[in-house]
């Protein structure tokens, strides 16, 4: 080391990440000067191209922003312009709109946790390697991942882009045997989350305590999924009401996109500060009220009540796959076949709004419609947009207490770092080529 | 484990990442193929990169930036057989929508600054820029087609992916007929096959995913959508979406649209 030196770190193609971004942190004379997470990937304009088409197809479209959340945009969607349209779907079809999220649920958390963030805790480069040394582990992990695309193709036809959804509903019921099947596969699933969580106990996590506003959806009586108020907690420990909420169609009014030089992705801030939106999110606006059950599970696993270390974002993936299972078993027990596949949704003009739980986060989907149900603006905020600042905020502390590392290990620490976050690149283009700079 | 095993890259241009993720939705003939290849390159799986020769790169995304078409050419360059995965690699994908558009009108809606923004005023597929020697449709690819395709490469065969229509794929499933039976709308009949009638076998009509079949005969499916109450500017729409760049869909969009 010299005595005046400026230490680049870079990652120009962030692995295991969905998307294309590029990490850089610059650190002059012992001091972090600056961390950009570049997203590079090109931006494909969605909100520009679905003006002019008909109300019903972001059901289909919006898919597309993203292979590995699909079912978030088509319900969030599906719910905005049903919302414009003053439609709202309950009973046994928001029941299996809530079943196919649970299934990607399911399948997103057991990707990100056995393929893309499993590897880092293990140091290995990833699940092939691991698989190598630990195939029981890997084989449970394609397990899971498989019952939530189970559950993705029986109600959606296919688990990348599903043809089943529509507004109103579904194009067509599952029957019987189908479901008899997937309560099958989630008695399996059952304890391989079970087994995932225990297994989350057992990793070593990177000491890092972050203090940032958090924004989830809390519904009345459940771990927030499909509804809820969008709920921001001002990130203080000591705040004597750490809670305020807002109303969906405000969310414009507190939340603010903003557009970072060095990224294709719109940056958003909620009352003027920067967030953290996701599974810490939720977990501290709502673990309260998971079941005792799983609260006691999850404090077995190291999390406790105000989980503020991103690392273990990971426990609290494993305990949301399990949750996800156990109300994917709660809704076909339930289950009885509504009597048709979807209710109308005659189009009217108007401006609806709907805010889901996207696995990485508040999913958020504004229409304007008019009369004939042309689409005359559409906004979508995804959940990495949301935490791209928050990420970079995290960076800086993580790579100042680590300076003493050598350039390597540094770097590969950060990689470790971004993926806590499970950034959706595809998402928020709608992120990252890591460098951390020395000159 | 050989040396000698085929190496496989995976790379990434404009898209959604759902074509590769069908990859790793093979969930049990995953670790196996694993088993079969060296994963040479594939930075959504692994952090581990090796350099060129691949012996079989898969392509998804479409050229929508001056810096893609400079990486196309050099992964053409290292591969011995490039083979595109998906609509947007195929025919552009949905973001080639905005081919049709004024460009710079297009940016202002999303971004406050647009010339911040590298993006060419159209999105393409990859056979427009370099040698392709096999397109695989479908947004997205469909799990069976992508493992034959994979295989059959890596034996040095012809994969068996059939270029007719989604209407055999009914008869051979046995699903009724959408159009017939309940007058739906229905693109089956000039789509290639690939998904196994899904949208049929859900009640609802082909809407094209999988782009043209061969020599799609659209002149005469045209009445026939109009006889199930379609108007021109909808069929036209319908024709301009997933693969609306691909030519027989983009004249019989154009036509429609007269």
């Amino acid at each position: 080391m010299t005595h005046r030196s400026t230490r680049l770190l870079s990652v120009g193609s962030l692995a295991r990440v969905e998307g294309e971004g590029a990490m850089h942190v610059q650190v002059r004379d012992g001091e972090v000067e600056s961390v950009r997470l570049s997203i590079y990937e090109p931006p494909r304009f969605f909100e520009a191209l679905l003006r002019g088409r008909r109300y019903d197809e972001p059901v289909d479209i919006t898919a597309r922003i993203c292979g590995i959340c699909p079912v978030a945009y088509q319900m969030t969607a599906c719910q905005a312009i049903e919302d414009a349209c003053g439609v709202t779907v309950d009973g046994q079809l928001a029941a299996l709109r809530r079943l196919l999220y649970c299934g990607e649920w399911i399948e997103s958390h057991s990707l990100h946790i056995y393929l893309l963030h499993a590897p880092d805790f293990l140091g290995l480069p990833d699940a092939l390697a691991l698989a190598r040394t630990d195939r029981e582990l890997v084989e449970r992990g394609l397990r899971l991942k498989q019952a939530g695309n189970q559950i993705m193709e029986v109600l959606g036809g296919r688990a990348v882009h599903p043809v089943n959804v529509r507004l109103g509903g579904f194009h067509r019921l599952p029957d019987r045997s189908e479901l008899d099947r997937l309560a099958a596969l989630l008695r399996t699933a059952r304890r391989d989350a079970e087994e995932t969580v225990a297994w989350t106990a057992e990793l070593d996590y990177p000491d890092l305590h972050v203090q940032h506003a958090l924004l989830a959806l809390r519904p009345p009586d459940s771990y927030p999924l499909d509804s809820g108020t969008p709920t921001l907690h001002s990130g203080y420990p000591s705040a004597v009401a750490p809670l305020t909420a807002f109303l969906v169609a405000e969310f414009e009014r507190h939340v603010v996109e903003a557009q970072a030089p060095h990224s294709t992705a719109l940056q958003a801030t909620v009352d003027g500060r920067h967030y953290l939106t996701g599974p810490l999110a939720r977990w501290r606006i709502a673990a309260e009220l998971l079941p005792a059950e799983l609260r006691q599970m999850a404090a077995l696993a190291g999390v406790g009540g105000t989980c503020d270390n991103p690392f273990r974002s990971i426990a609290v993936r494993a305990i949301e796959v399990l949750w996800a299972v156990r109300e994917a078993q709660r809704l076909l027990e339930e289950y009885e076949s509504p009597p048709r596949p979807a209710v109308p949704v005659p189009p009217r003009a108007g401006i609806g709004h709907a805010a889901t739980e996207a696995p990485r986060g508040l999913l958020y989907h504004r229409y304007e419609l008019g009369s004939d149900g042309t689409i005359v603006s559409a906004d979508i905020v995804p959940p990495t947009s949301q935490n791209q600042a928050a990420i970079e905020a995290d960076l800086r502390d993580f790579v100042q207490q680590r300076l003493h590392l050598e350039d390597t290990e540094l770097t590969r620490q950060c990689e470790q770092a971004i993926r806590n976050y499970d950034p959706c690149i595809s998402c928020a283009t709608h992120f990252l080529d890591l460098t951390v700079e020395g000159r | 484990m050989s040396a000698s095993r085929p190496r496989l890259a995976v790379w990434k241009f404009s898209s959604c990442d759902g074509c590769q993720l069908t990859l790793l939705d093979c969930e049990e003939d995953l670790l196996p193929l694993a088993d079969q290849v060296e994963i040479a390159y594939f930075l959504e799986a692994s952090r581990d990169t090796g350099p060129g020769p691949y012996d079989l790169s898969l392509v998804e995304g479409s050229i929508a930036t001056r810096t893609d078409i400079e990486r196309i050419r050099e992964i053409r360059a290292q591969s011995r057989v490039l083979v595109t995965i998906g609509a947007c690699a195929t025919a552009g994908g949905v973001q080639a929508l905005r081919n049709a558009r004024d460009f710079d009108k297009l940016r202002s809606v999303v971004y406050a600054r647009p010339e911040y923004i590298d993006a060419l005023a159209t999105s393409t597929p990859i056979a427009q820029h370099v040698p392709v020697d096999f397109e695989l449709r479908g947004c997205p690819v469909d799990k069976r087609q992508l493992l034959e395709v994979v295989t059959a490469f890596l034996a040095g065969r012809k994969p068996d992916v059939p270029d007719h229509s989604v209407c055999f794929e009914c008869k051979r499933r046995g699903v009724t007929c959408v159009t017939v039976a309940h007058g739906t709308p229905c693109l089956g009949p000039v789509t290639q096959a690939g998904c196994g009638a899904l949208c049929p076998a859900f009640g609802r009509g082909c809407f094209g995913c999988f782009g043209p079949k061969a020599d799609p005969n659209t002149r005469a499916l045209l009445p026939l959508l109009r006889a199930d109450g379609v108007a021109d500017e909808d069929v036209a729409r319908l024709y301009r979406t997933f693969n609306a760049e691909a030519p027989a869909f983009a004249e019989a969009a154009e036509e429609a649209g007269r």
